[in-house]
């Protein structure tokens, strides 16, 4: 190369390298039926144990579910529309006692931790404007109490910041839930239900609520104003919101252990209305595995998507058999047969 | 430097150049009137007068831009696409409450895109502005003041300033010539830049200015132009000098057009005219047309149908969010209270919801505004770019011998290379070297020259009997060591001065004298060497010098009046001087096709000598000498169809007192200022040339480029057509056809031609109807009878060539006929146009283009086809011999004609396939990933929230998707340059544009919505409700917006491997970075404070990496997403492959292919190392 460099400075002759002549060491891939069925089974060999194991977690978990929105309204009418109505009204008046006993048994014995979830339905906490209604700055710092974001309506009591502002923390959910098994109450764990993160960066622990719920139209519950919000941790798993309009958020831990058959009462405040936009409310009891709760669906589709692949190459090593074509067969180049329509 | 070598020749007293002088002409009462208003004051730019006028300096700009205009100017160019005005207008909206965004996340990506294009084209205005500032820059000699030349620059220069330049130097503007280093003030001009010929132009100065020598002269010289203004027209000039009280017409003659260069001269002094864009050129500096590729134009279509897509989808987002908002609040009912339907804004209002649907429609439009790839654009350009360098890098069409790469002058038409159609090639300089060459003669009807033309070997082959005598001959050629450029002729009977023995030497002699003498060649004596150089107008008049040089009558000297020859003696075989007395010369035209010289020679006989074309000379032949003409015109016509170029050589005596007779008629005509001058002066010159005495014939060989017929022959191959549209005899194109195997022997000829007796009688009685009439019919007919023959050999294998020649390209190109035409051309498989003009070489091309609608190429070399390659959709110039003016207005230039067997089988195959893999791909990762956000919206009650975080989203297009893509459209290639070559008929899946079919792109696009599905439905229905971890937290919008995302970036980048067909570790870097990026923006991103990430403050490090779950959710849905497109390639490359396909698989197999899975381990068919 170097001897001639000095005739082949001026000379516009392109430099020769792997690169610029575009012959760069590279692997090139074909698609032969070998490696297709190869791909196909090596896949179904490795997705149908992955799916086997996650089915047989899905089944270790213990989850008891309770819906009691329609049950813990009376309602005198069998008629949809008037019982609607009236579940409504229950719900908006203050006065009534609301308090509602649902007995559940346990199908299987139940190891702590036992999460206790709240499941709603049909709640957009994913539209737009709910989404957008926060302030992440007012909820950091007391001196940000101003800073309002999107929080309109909900923005100011009286000229007075609300803390926290905006919808979410408005409607935040407020039944409650106590528990007993065989008849000895346990206690709720609630501490911890929210994530870390939010607790020590999202939400202040200097930042207090303030003018929260006074107005009349009252959206959910109202929070001790003598608690910061990095220690509401109700608040806190409300706030993040659902991506989906069914969801279950975190109500707290049980942390005995409940035996096969064991008998659960609940005692249900059942405060937080629904009923205007039909939605459901259920109660879930559920222990956890590897894989969280009771989801056979991914181990499920594990085994489908598994299965087809080998179900395809199966299909594929017959079509092949029975239509061999020699590669590169090149009676397939008689492009002219079927000159593509312009 | 004073040293010249011909001291003052009075060309001006030879016939030649006397036609030049000036005339008051019609024209010329037109000054001092509208367009002719221009007023020079002569070696006065100071002049207040004309500083008044005010005429523009000489500095030229060719930028496209100025600093000042830069910003604005490319801003509108960037706005003038659809596709970024929709961005800009979203960027615009984004900042109301209406944008489902935050508006710097809308704005970032768009003002990184446009900013990308705009730093291109600053980068491509700033090289002109290099090459301008060069220009600006050079040095002249101007007149000063101080009556001194003094150097200054270009851009200094005024109207009016007396400037001096020196030999080989380029006109600084258009000037006025006053005078030269001649002393009648002629100099010569090279006009290579303008017009791309390569021969002298010789320009003269007024005899009143010639004598302005010295420096002191100039002291006192004023004089003013009075001149027509700044135009375009290279060919007309027209000015009044006023000069000491008198008016002297100027014309084009006394004009040196800048740009063009001093020649043969020592210097010349001048008055600068037209100053910087006054000048002719700069007048005549049009853009060439821009041209876009069809991929390029398809793919604005499918633009358009992802805007109607876009504006479905919000349509139907908008409707049902009308629908699910006014609901929200019936009759003071509130249904979805935590909406606070009683307290909205007016985008929520349920009591006003059609306006609230309206603002939504608005807002979805910028939602799904993903859709329409806002990068695609850019992208492309950019490989364009880097394709282009790849193209202007590559070795192998380099040509060492002109030192000259392969140049992509435009970046445009890269794919468009992939899809030609139809070829239309020049012929001179184009399938032929254009260096003619001295390879036969007759003299007195014996043939002399052993060398085998490219023609006569293809003749040979074709016949089948390559006879020894041919091959003999070939071997001649690698033992002779010398050889002279412009000169291929072996004959040991004439040669080293042999000539004497031979019978007829007499004749030799007088027939190689009028070679050495009847040209207007000017010599260059090498005084190092002493060897002699010829500066001729034709590269055919330089063969006949150089082979009279070779042959031992060297032409040395030209004077004013004299010629002057080393010549070897005839009796005693010595060198010895010999001097002519130049007394006329008769110059060639198109319209005479011949020339001549009288001369007297020493022994004081007057001699006519004549050179011609066999068509003309044959009639001026004297009765009583056509001893060899039979014999003659059998030669002729084998060397023409040797495809060699022809020219009878005659010469006659002529008496003192004819002459003298003959001379006064002559300058009677040439000093008549009627203004049919020319046609006497012809008139006249006839009267002389008659009663010639045949002396042969010679024969010129235009050699054809290296592996023209190999290249050739690949193309066709390939499915390409091609059309030679040339100047040439129709015989010499048929032969050159069959040499470049063009034309071969199984092929049915249909020939067009109007050469019949009847059209020939018609013609000499002059009714013009009639011929045309005629001609038309015969046309007619003709095309007719062609199309029946093709018609019944329906069926078999026969193919057809057609011949049409200039006459009847014009009447076939006519409204009526060209339709007709065009159907038999394009289903003949090679057409062969002869005796065209420039003119009929671009309606050729545009009747191809038009009429078939499909990829043209053009392909030529001299000015004379720049119309063609302009009308073409691809021009491609091949910077040979005849000037690059060719090359200048291509869009790709080319050494060699062979280079474009590789420009197109490999660069074009690859550019295409890379671009519409690119752009399909494109639409395809836009569509799975703006999809999901349209189920999303499905999930929430289609509010117009997205699911993703806002700067997520602006860099899907920038930094988790972009590079891969642009990966695949610079180096993917399915089989390697080699095999590219090897098997042309890869190319057909560009010329039937499978790659970029409807199919294929609908396609693509329905696969990018399945992908979305999969993805959205896979994701959520997996995540519904339950825990995802083992501390029973649950899926939020975060996560799953994370989990989404990440499955999106996987299978985009993942379906890009899938459909690569060339990893290096590019590919690999770019594909796997760009993921690996995804998860590294997330950590970085997740890292800043909350109130600026938001949702994604720490979402992968806190909850999503150490979630089993959030793993193998991802790799379900990957596996998944990539399936159906798997399963399709897996069946379709086995069962209805591609061409490509084929070709790979059957390399694959004989190579054991380099880079296979070891775990196969089942049959014969193995691809393992």
């Amino acid at each position: 190369m170097s001897s001639g460099d000095g005739a082949s400075k001026k000379s516009k002759k392109p430099r020769y390298s792997r690169f610029t002549q575009q012959e760069l060491p590279a692997c090139k891939p074909i698609l032969t039926p070998a490696l297709v069925m190869a791909s196909f089974i090596s896949l179904g060999i490795t997705f149908i144990p992955i799916g086997v194991s996650h089915l047989s977690a899905s089944e270790q978990v213990v989850e008891i579910r309770e819906q009691y929105d329609e049950i813990c309204v009376p309602s005198n009418y069998t008629n949809p529309t008037t019982a609607h109505q009236e579940r409504i009204r229950f719900i908006q008046d203050s006065r009534t006692d609301k308090t509602c006993t649902r007995t559940l048994t346990a199908p299987h014995k139940m190891k702590p931790p036992i999460f206790v979830y709240y499941q709603l339905d049909d709640f957009y906490q994913n539209h737009r404007r709910y989404v957008k209604s926060r302030s992440d700055k007012q909820y950091r710092k007391p001196r940000s109490e101003t800073e309002y974001g999107d929080c309109d309506p909900e923005s100011t009591f009286n000229n007075m910041p609300i803390v926290p502002c905006g919808l979410i923390a408005w409607s935040l959910f407020n039944d409650t839930y106590r528990i007993s098994v065989n008849d000895i109450a346990i206690p709720i764990n609630k501490k911890d239900i929210a994530w870390k993160s939010d607790k020590t960066h999202k939400f202040g622990s200097d930042v207090f609520p303030k003018n929260f719920q006074n107005s009349d139209l009252v959206g959910g519950a109202k929070l001790n104003e003598s608690i910061p919000l990095s220690e509401q941790e109700d608040l806190l798993v409300w706030m993040r919101t659902a991506a989906l309009p069914t969801f279950r958020k975190l109500y707290g831990r049980i942390e005995t252990e409940i035996e096969a058959r064991d008998r659960i009462t609940v005692v249900i405040q059942n405060n937080y209305n629904t009923y205007s936009f039909r939605g459901k409310k259920n109660l879930v009891l559920s222990t956890t595995t590897w894989i969280g709760g009771k989801n056979p669906f991914l181990g499920q589709m594990y085994i489908i998507v598994g299965g087809l692949c080998l179900f395809l190459a199966i299909a594929f090593i017959i079509v092949y058999l029975i239509k061999p074509r020699p590669l590169g067969d090149p009676s397939y180049l008689s492009w002219n047969k079927n000159p593509p329509a312009h | 430097m004073s040293g010249s070598t011909r001291r003052g020749i009075h060309f001006s007293r030879l016939y030649s150049f006397s036609c030049f002088r000036s005339n008051f002409r019609d024209e010329h009462s037109q000054i001092g009137q509208k367009g002719y208003s221009r007023i020079v004051y002569c070696n006065d730019p100071d002049n207040p007068e004309q500083v008044m006028l005010r005429y523009r300096s000489n500095y030229v700009s060719t930028t496209k831009y100025t600093a000042v205009n830069f910003i604005p100017k490319s801003l509108f160019e960037q706005f003038r696409r659809v596709a970024n005005i929709y961005f800009l207008v979203v960027a615009c909206v984004s900042f109301s409450p209406l944008a489902p965004y935050t508006a710097y996340s809308i704005l970032a990506p768009l003002v990184a895109v446009i900013g990308a294009t705009m730093a291109k084209e600053a980068v491509e205005d700033w090289r002109r502005r290099k090459q301008d500032v060069e220009a600006n820059n050079r040095k002249v000699k101007v007149y000063d003041k101080n009556h001194t030349f003094k150097e200054t620059r270009w851009k200094k220069l005024r109207v009016g300033d007396l400037v001096k330049v020196y030999k080989d130097e380029y006109f600084p503007a258009d000037l006025l010539l006053l005078s030269s280093s001649y002393e009648d003030g002629i100099c010569y001009v090279e006009t290579t830049n303008l017009d791309g010929e390569t021969n002298l132009k010789v320009k003269h100065s007024l005899d009143i200015t010639s004598p302005l020598h010295d420096v002191n002269a100039f002291h006192q010289f004023k004089a003013v132009i009075k001149c027509e203004d700044p135009n375009e027209d290279l060919y007309s000039f027209i000015g009044t000098l006023s000069y000491e009280g008198q008016q002297y017409p100027l014309s084009l003659q006394q004009i040196l057009v800048r740009d063009s260069k001093l020649r043969n001269t020592e210097f010349i002094y001048g008055v600068v005219v037209f100053t910087g864009h006054d000048t002719k050129v700069m007048q005549n500096s049009t853009d060439p047309p821009s041209k876009r590729s069809k991929i390029e134009r398809r793919m604005d279509k499918i633009i358009y149908v992802l805007f109607s897509m876009l504006i479905l989808v919000a349509f139907v987002g908008s409707f049902f969010f009308g629908i699910n908002t006014k609901k929200d609040n019936e009759n003071g009912k509130l249904k979805r209270w935590y909406l606070r339907p009683d307290d909205p804004t007016i985008f929520y209002d349920p009591k006003r919801s059609e306006l609230a649907a309206f603002f939504h429609f608005l807002t979805a439009l910028m939602l799904y505004g993903y859709l329409i790839p806002i990068s695609l654009y850019v992208s492309i350009e950019l490989v364009k770019v880097l394709q282009s360098i790849f193209i202007n890098h590559d070795q192998d069409m380099y040509y060492e011998e002109t030192d000259k790469p392969a140049r992509a002058r435009t970046s445009n038409l890269n794919e468009e290379l992939g899809q030609v159609d139809t070829i239309l090639s020049d012929k001179t300089g184009t399938l032929t070297c254009n260096s003619m060459e001295f390879v036969k003669c007759s003299i007195a009807g014996v043939a002399y020259g052993r060398g085998v033309t490219e023609v006569e070997k293809a003749l040979a082959k074709r016949k089948g009997d390559i006879s020894d005598n041919m091959q003999r001959s070939g071997d001649d050629d690698v033992d002779l060591g010398r050889s002279v450029k412009g000169f291929n002729f072996k004959d040991e009977r004439i040669m080293s001065g042999r000539w004497v023995y031979e019978p007829q030497s007499e004749m030799i002699q007088k027939f190689f004298r009028v070679l050495a003498l009847c040209h207007t060649a000017i010599p260059e004596v090498n005084e190092e060497t002493g060897e002699i150089a010829y500066e001729a107008e034709s590269p055919d008049e330089a063969a006949f010098v150089i082979a009279a040089r070779e042959l031992g009558f060297e032409f040395f000297e030209r004077s004013q009046t004299s010629i002057s020859l080393h010549e070897l003696d005839h009796e005693s075989g010595r060198k010895i001087d010999r001097s002519y007395t130049l007394l006329h010369v008769l110059e060639f035209s198109s319209a005479r096709k011949r020339m001549s010289v009288i001369v007297r020679n020493v022994e004081n006989q007057l001699m006519l000598l004549c050179k011609g074309a066999d068509s003309v000379m044959f009639e001026k032949l004297s009765k009583d000498a056509r001893n060899y003409e039979a014999i003659t015109r059998d030669h002729i016509k084998k060397y023409s169809e040797a495809g060699l170029r022809t020219l009878v050589v005659a010469y006659r005596e002529l008496s003192e007192e004819e002459f003298k007779s003959w001379e006064e008629e002559f300058l009677k005509a040439q000093t008549s200022v009627s203004g049919d001058r020319d046609s006497l002066v012809d008139e006249a010159a006839d009267k002389i040339e008659k009663d010639l005495i045949l002396l042969g014939a010679t024969a010129v060989e235009d050699k054809l480029q290296k592996g023209v017929p190999e290249c050739i022959a690949k193309l066709a191959k390939a499915g390409i057509k091609i059309w030679v549209i040339t100047g040439d005899k129709m015989e010499t194109a048929i032969n050159i056809g069959y040499a470049c195997s063009l034309l071969r022997e199984d092929m049915k000829q249909i020939v067009i031609t109007l050469d019949s007796q009847e059209i020939n009688e018609l013609e000499k009685h002059g009714d013009k109807e009639a011929v045309s009439k005629a001609s038309s019919a015969s046309i007619t007919n003709q095309i007719r009878e062609g199309k029946s023959q093709l018609t019944s050999s329906k069926g078999s294998s026969i193919s057809f060539g057609l011949i049409i020649d200039g006459k009847s390209l014009s009447f076939a190109l006519s409204k009526d006929m060209e339709d007709s035409f065009l159907d038999l051309a394009i289903s003949c498989t090679s057409v062969i146009c002869c005796r065209s003009t420039p003119k009929q070489k671009a309606l050729v091309t545009r009747l191809v283009k038009k009429g078939t609608g499909k990829t043209t190429l053009a392909i030529g070399d001299g000015a004379n086809d720049v119309g063609m390659l302009q009308e073409a959709d691809i021009g491609v110039g091949i910077s040979g011999v005849e000037g690059m003016q060719a090359a200048m207005s291509s869009d790709f230039a080319i050494a060699q004609f062979r280079f474009l067997e590789r420009l197109l089988l490999v660069h074009g195959h690859w550019c295409y396939r890379r671009i519409s893999m690119m752009i399909c791909y494109f639409f395809y990762k836009n569509i799975a990933f703006g999809f999901t956000l349209f189920w999303f919206e499905a999930h929430a009650s289609f509010s117009g929230q997205s699911a993703y975080n806002d700067w997520y989203m602006s860099f899907y297009n920038v930094f988790f998707t972009s590079l891969p893509v642009i990966a695949l459209g610079v180096f993917d290639q399915d089989v390697s340059a080699r095999h590219c070559l090897k098997y042309p008929i890869l190319y057909q899946e560009g010329l039937h544009n499978i790659l970029f079919s409807w199919p294929r792109i609908l396609g693509w696009i329905f696969n990018g919505i399945i992908s979305s599905m999969i993805i959205f439905f896979f994701t959520t229905n997996s995540i519904l409700l339950q825990a995802f971890r083992k501390d029973g937290h649950v899926v939020d919008f975060e996560v799953l917006g994370v989990m989404m995302y990440t499955c999106v970036v996987w299978t985009v980048n993942c379906q890009m491997a899938l459909s690569i067909n060339y990893f290096t570790w590019i590919q690999h870097f770019f594909i796997w970075g760009s993921i690996a990026f995804w998860y590294a923006f997330l950590v970085m991103y997740g890292a800043v404070s909350p109130t600026v990430s938001t949702t994604a403050y720490r979402v992968l490090v806190e909850a999503c990496a150490p979630s089993p779950f959030y793993w193998f959710g991802t790799a379900l849905v990957v596996v998944s997403t990539l399936l159906p497109y798997f399963l399709y390639r897996a069946f379709q490359t086995e069962f209805r492959p591609m061409i490509h396909d084929v070709i790979q698989k059957r390399l694959g197999r004989a190579k054991m292919m380099d880079c296979g899975k070891d775990e196969l381990s089942d049959g014969d068919l193995l691809v393992g190392r």
